[in-house]
């Protein structure tokens, strides 16, 4: 029962850097990885992140008293903190690793987020981190649990409600589960994870670019955390999935029925 | 410190007569109402491409282990069986669960892999317990093969919404292995007559646990369940609303034997429940027969659905691009063709 009336939260955002959702990836013929020279935006469920944080401010008002974004990548990455800083964000970290560098993996990821939740303790620590379930490019879905579990914190995945309650020093969290929805009581401080209903985010508009422009972004290296970010993890080759082979179109219901009987799919007998 | 050095001489031993202590998985089985998912018996199924043993483990509460454990004993494959009842392990929270996990892999841990079905909860709990462990981990595996000579494994997995698919080695660097299984890409385990030995586990007790499970709400239907159906019937946005999207979907999956499944659209749009979503941030299914109405075939979506065996699309635009990975295509208004269909269906 420590929670005292004036208690202020610090919410931390850790957003990813991707290919954008809506473009078709190709491998590169030298199996390697992927050709990275496409359209590039915040990882989709990140986003959610960023709005949710802007929205419990919003709900919460004087109950908030920071939202950092932090991002771990490329140099290109601070465009993506810039996004999020114009959504509403008060400042940003931004963990820069070369463009050369393999991207890190999430328990790497999450070591650095701890180092930086270590670090934030001076400035009144971090209450709450929202995050993606996933990145879309990784598809991984692993940082979140893995920082909560560094860190010994609740956690709450897959999150598409998430009520705060200041005073309580508690949240309550409905999880996306299969089959179904879930609903849990966390304490703070929490980990939690971002499900493509928890809201829709805001586009950011002209003035709050201009404003994010003057947001301040710290700059830091793995070194300054003290964090090893090179993958664990071999990766070996990527390649092309099989390709299906579209098999062509029919005329009418009669014919789909045939093609459906060739296969051996009929009705069941009820 | 005696005991690993005895353990090291023993495999010092063992190595001048073969090869190296094959690899024991542990497999954490998964279960719903006294019945294990099929997703984990896909999981016992990968479990054997490591080519060692594999112990099995089901947690629960006291009312539904019993059960759960006759079950899994007869699981073919499966040379153990380890099993934790606690009251708060019938609706187990990660915060909870691990322990009893962390323990179990601590130090001279005899498990060098731990895998289990790519399903909510273990996307929720594996990641946890590999941080504690300070290990990696890896998703949504496709393939397996392991290396008894350097111990090392190496998997295939989807990235990208699975437009491509990346090989990854986990080096004998890393211990144990952790990893979840795309259930679809493997079988699912037989029942044998052998029983395997089953031994009790002590629970873990969590003092004052951060998190508190409240309520489950699931969406209760008749169907197959979704991720394991043989036949899915999945509806877009094209369906129009909730009403639509049942007045042509239902009698369809009902004369097919079909589970229901949407695209994100319809479900953002509120047509369909959520946990119908068929994709790459949904559920991933590989029925015999998927048929996509009024869907246009997005990227996400594909990822969900592309590895079934006949996809059938029927869609107004003849530039879909579903069409291009169905194999048999109805361009239609399928407010006309669906109930066509299912009249014809029910004439035969």
């Amino acid at each position: 029962m420590r929670p005292s009336a004036v208690r202020l939260l610090n919410i931390l955002v850790p957003i990813k850097r991707t290919v954008d959702y809506a473009v078709k990836i190709r491998v590169n013929p030298d199996q390697k990885g992927i050709d990275l020279n496409v359209k590039h935006s915040m990882n989709p469920f990140d986003e959610i992140a960023v709005e949710e944080a802007v929205r419990l401010r919003e709900r919460l008002k004087d109950e908030v008293k920071s939202i950092k974004v932090v991002t771990i990548g490329p140099p290109k990455s601070a465009e993506t903190l810039r996004t999020a800083l114009a959504m509403g964000a008060d400042s940003g970290i931004h963990v820069e690793i070369p463009d050369s560098a393999p991207s890190p993996e999430p328990l790497g990821v999450a070591k650095a987020l701890r180092a930086i939740i270590q670090r934030e303790k001076e400035q009144g620590g971090v209450d709450l981190v929202i995050m993606g379930k996933q990145a879309i490019d990784d598809d991984a879905g692993q940082t979140g649990q893995m920082l909560a579990g560094l860190m010994d914190w609740p956690q709450a995945t897959f999150a598409s409600k998430v009520e705060l309650d200041v005073t309580k020093n508690g949240a309550n969290v409905t999880r996306e589960i299969d089959g179904g929805l879930e609903e849990l009581r966390c304490r703070l401080p929490l980990v939690v994870t971002t499900d493509l209903r928890l809201n829709e985010p805001r586009y950011a508009s002209l003035p709050n670019i201009m404003k994010a422009k003057k947001k301040p972004i710290e700059k830091l290296t793995a070194t300054d955390l003290q964090v090893d970010l090179t993958p664990r993890l071999e990766t070996l080759k990527v390649t092309e999935p099989p390709k299906r082979q579209g098999g062509g179109k029919v005329a009418n219901v009669d014919e789909l029925i045939a093609k459906l009987k060739e296969a051996g799919i009929g009705p069941v007998s009820a | 410190m005696l005991r690993v050095r005895s353990l090291i001489a023993r495999r010092a031993l063992l190595r001048q007569y073969a090869t190296a202590p094959g690899p024991h998985a542990l497999v954490f089985l998964e279960h719903r109402a006294g019945v294990i998912d099929s997703a984990s018996l896909s999981a016992v199924t990968a479990a054997q491409h490591l080519g060692g043993k594999a112990t099995g483990l089901v947690i629960g509460g006291p009312d539904e282990v019993p059960n759960v454990v006759q079950q899994a004993k007869k699981l073919k494959g499966l040379n153990a069986l380890l099993h934790s009842t606690s009251p708060e392990y019938s609706t187990p929270v990660p915060e909870i669960v691990s322990p009893l996990f962390e323990h179990l892999l601590a130090k001279d841990s005899p498990f060098t892999h731990v895998l289990s079905a790519h399903s909510s909860s273990a996307k929720s709990l594996l990641p946890r317990v590999a941080a504690r462990l300070d290990l990696p981990a890896v998703s949504d595996v496709t393939s397996i093969t392991h290396d008894s000579s350097d111990g090392a494994t190496t998997f295939t997995r989807p990235i990208y919404a699975g437009n491509a698919i990346a090989t990854v080695r986990a080096p004998a660097s890393i211990p144990i292995k952790l990893f979840t299984i795309r259930a679809t890409a493997f079988s699912a385990a037989a029942t044998s007559d052998a029983a395997a030995e089953d031994s009790v586990l002590e629970p873990i007790a969590v003092t004052d646990p951060p998190t508190q499970h409240i309520k489950t709400d699931l969406t209760k239907s008749d169907r197959p369940e979704l991720g394991a159906a043989s036949r899915v019937v999945s509806g877009g946005r094209a369906l129009k609303n909730a009403e639509t999207f049942k007045a042509t979907l239902e009698p369809l999956a009902d004369i097919l034997g079909a589970a229901i499944g949407a695209s994100r659209a319809a479900v953002d749009a509120g047509y369909a429940d959520n946990s119908l979503q068929v994709g790459q941030t949904g559920k991933v299914v590989a029925p015999e027969l998927y048929m996509a109405l009024g869907i246009s075939g997005a990227i996400q979506h594909l990822a969900g659905m592309k590895d079934s065996k006949l996809i059938v699309a029927i869609n107004k635009d003849p530039d879909a691009p579903i069409f291009q990975v169905a194999d048999v295509g109805l361009v239609a208004d399928l407010f006309e063709a669906v109930p066509e269909l299912v009249e014809k269906l029910k004439q035969q």
